[in-house]
């Protein structure tokens, strides 16, 4: 029980996708500027996530080990299609913002890396629990940051103008203002590591 | 005991210099462009450089009692910093934006590195650069020279990307600094006298301000102008932050190059870069830009322009 609960844990802190294995920057960098759209992506990726490692983890003993990437990939890529037909039915509004970065989820290294270094390797509920603590982690990484980028670039939190009066820090709209707060937040990550050890 | 013999290991010869010494002389240097920046702009200039200087030492001394570091607040780097920080904003700011540009650049730009000698570009610059892209709306918004109730005038280098004509601005004019620009970049006689002082007391070389300058003109002088070999190149010396830039940011001791071979690539490199930015690029000043490419280039030239040690190939 213990180690599975540890399994879920493991990807909010310890393992942290974005901050400790910086996985995935790719749409995290693209996508962070407004809260509305990290919390999308990060669902996004969390459904993906949770979907190809149960799969996979069924699987596990039949997919030949030299052909196991492609069929990571159309697995994932299935959950990915389904993530994008709904996002494009019930929330047209979102799927415009977030853009190709929603197809883009069967690539990204998150998904791929934990069907590779976990699912492959372990039994269903622990992937489950893996996929799902890894959703989680990358989840929180994105709304920490575009909190960050949405509160300094543009006054804002989930489009709620919070003080009055407060001039905008342009540049944390920027990608430049991306790559700012992912390395502070990681160097804070890093000295919070540090201290625990 | 004076003629005792001394057995140490390298180096044998020193000198009096230390960091504070040659940071404080480079504090000193910036006093005439300082006073002239006063005159020019009136007393705004003085208020912003006070409260970049005092930013950069506060931050300076709580980021090192917070971090538990050697408090080195002293020795007068944060206080440079803060100097050529403010030089390089316009006058008419409001005051909270060299606080913020002096913390941004004490903290991110110096301390996260690990503090002085660790930063791999010019704290100075990371903040005007920082405070560019975030209020550009203040940072380019300049007040007409000895007019000190703030009526807005356009940098010659603004008003020439803007294809407008440059009228009654003389050599002299732009020599003696009656323009619109940021603090400290106008008065060139202000800065060449201090960049003069550094030279002479051996703080900075000539290798990288030659070079760097040098470049510029020759780049302008061939693509600047309407043919090929018609620009104006004593004009692109004289505008802008060419001079300020090349004698007190580009000679930064920690991000330049460490051999002569070195600082020169570094000079051209800079030259060029602030020459294509000018003449092609977005911004209509390219300096700060082109000093921060280069500082981050710095450890590749340093890599191919290591010296020979003598005994190997």
């Amino acid at each position: 029980m213990k180690d599975l609960v540890r399994e879920f844990t493991k990807g909010i802190f310890k393992e942290n996708p974005t901050f400790v294995l910086a996985l995935g920057l790719c749409p995290t960098l693209a996508v962070s500027v407004t809260v509305a759209n990290g919390i999308g992506m990060g669902l996004a990726a969390t459904f993906v996530l949770l979907g190809s490692s149960v799969i996979i983890s069924l699987v596990r003993n039949f997919i030949p080990g030299k052909i196991r990437i492609p069929c990571f990939i159309v697995i994932i890529a299935t959950f990915v299609t389904i993530t994008e037909l709904c996002l494009k039915a019930y929330s047209p509004v979102l799927n415009r913002a977030l853009g190709i970065y929603v197809p883009l989820i069967v690539v990204n290294c998150i998904v791929l890396g934990r069907a590779e270094a976990f699912a492959c390797k372990n039994s269903v509920l622990s992937s489950l629990l893996d996929g799902l603590g890894m959703g989680v982690g990358f989840t929180i990484a994105l709304i920490m940051i575009s909190g960050i980028r949405e509160f300094l670039g543009s006054g804002q939190i989930l489009g709620h103008t919070l003080i009055k009066g407060f001039e905008p820090v342009f540049v944390f709209g920027m990608p430049s203002g991306a790559l700012l707060v992912i390395g502070l937040l990681l160097g804070l990550f890093n000295v919070l590591k540090n201290m625990k050890s | 005991m004076k003629d005792e013999f001394i057995v140490s290991g390298s180096p044998h010869i020193h000198k009096k210099n230390s960091i504070s010494r040659i940071m404080w002389a480079v504090v000193i240097s910036t006093v005439p462009a300082g006073i002239a920046g006063i005159i020019i702009f009136g007393l705004d200039a003085l208020w912003v450089t006070l409260s970049a200087v005092i930013a950069a030492v506060l931050t300076e001394l709580i980021l090192q009692v917070l971090t538990k570091k050697k408090i080195t607040v002293l020795d007068g780097s944060a206080v440079i910093t803060g100097i050529l920080l403010a030089f390089n904003l316009p006058s008419n700011v409001p005051l909270w934006l060299p606080v913020i540009g002096a913390v941004f650049s004490i903290a991110v730009g110096k301390q996260i590195f690990g503090g002085i000698g660790q930063n791999i570009f010019n704290p100075a610059l990371v903040g005007r650069v920082f405070l560019m892209a975030s209020w550009p709306k203040y940072m380019t918004t300049f007040v007409k020279p000895f007019n000190y109730d703030a009526v807005t005038s356009a940098t010659p280098l603004a008003a020439l990307k803007e294809g407008k004509v440059l009228e009654h601005i003389s050599y002299l004019d732009l020599f003696l600094g009656n323009r619109g620009g940021c603090i400290g970049e106008t008065c060139i006689l202000a800065l060449l006298i201090g960049a003069a002082f550094l030279l002479i007391k051996g703080y900075i070389t000539w290798h990288i301000p030659a070079v760097y300058i040098f470049t510029t003109a020759a780049f302008t002088y061939i693509f600047g102008g309407a043919q090929l070999f018609s620009g104006d190149w004593l004009f692109h010396i004289l505008s802008g932050g060419l001079v300020l830039g090349a004698f007190f940011m580009a000679t930064d001791y920690v991000a330049t190059p460490l051999t002569i071979r070195g600082q020169l690539i570094f000079g051209l490199g800079c030259g060029l870069l602030t020459a294509v930015i000018r003449i092609w690029g977005g911004y209509p000043e390219g300096v700060s830009y082109a000093i921060l490419m280069m500082n981050g280039a710095t450890p590749f030239i340093d890599r191919y322009t290591k010296n020979r040690v003598y005994g190997t190939k």
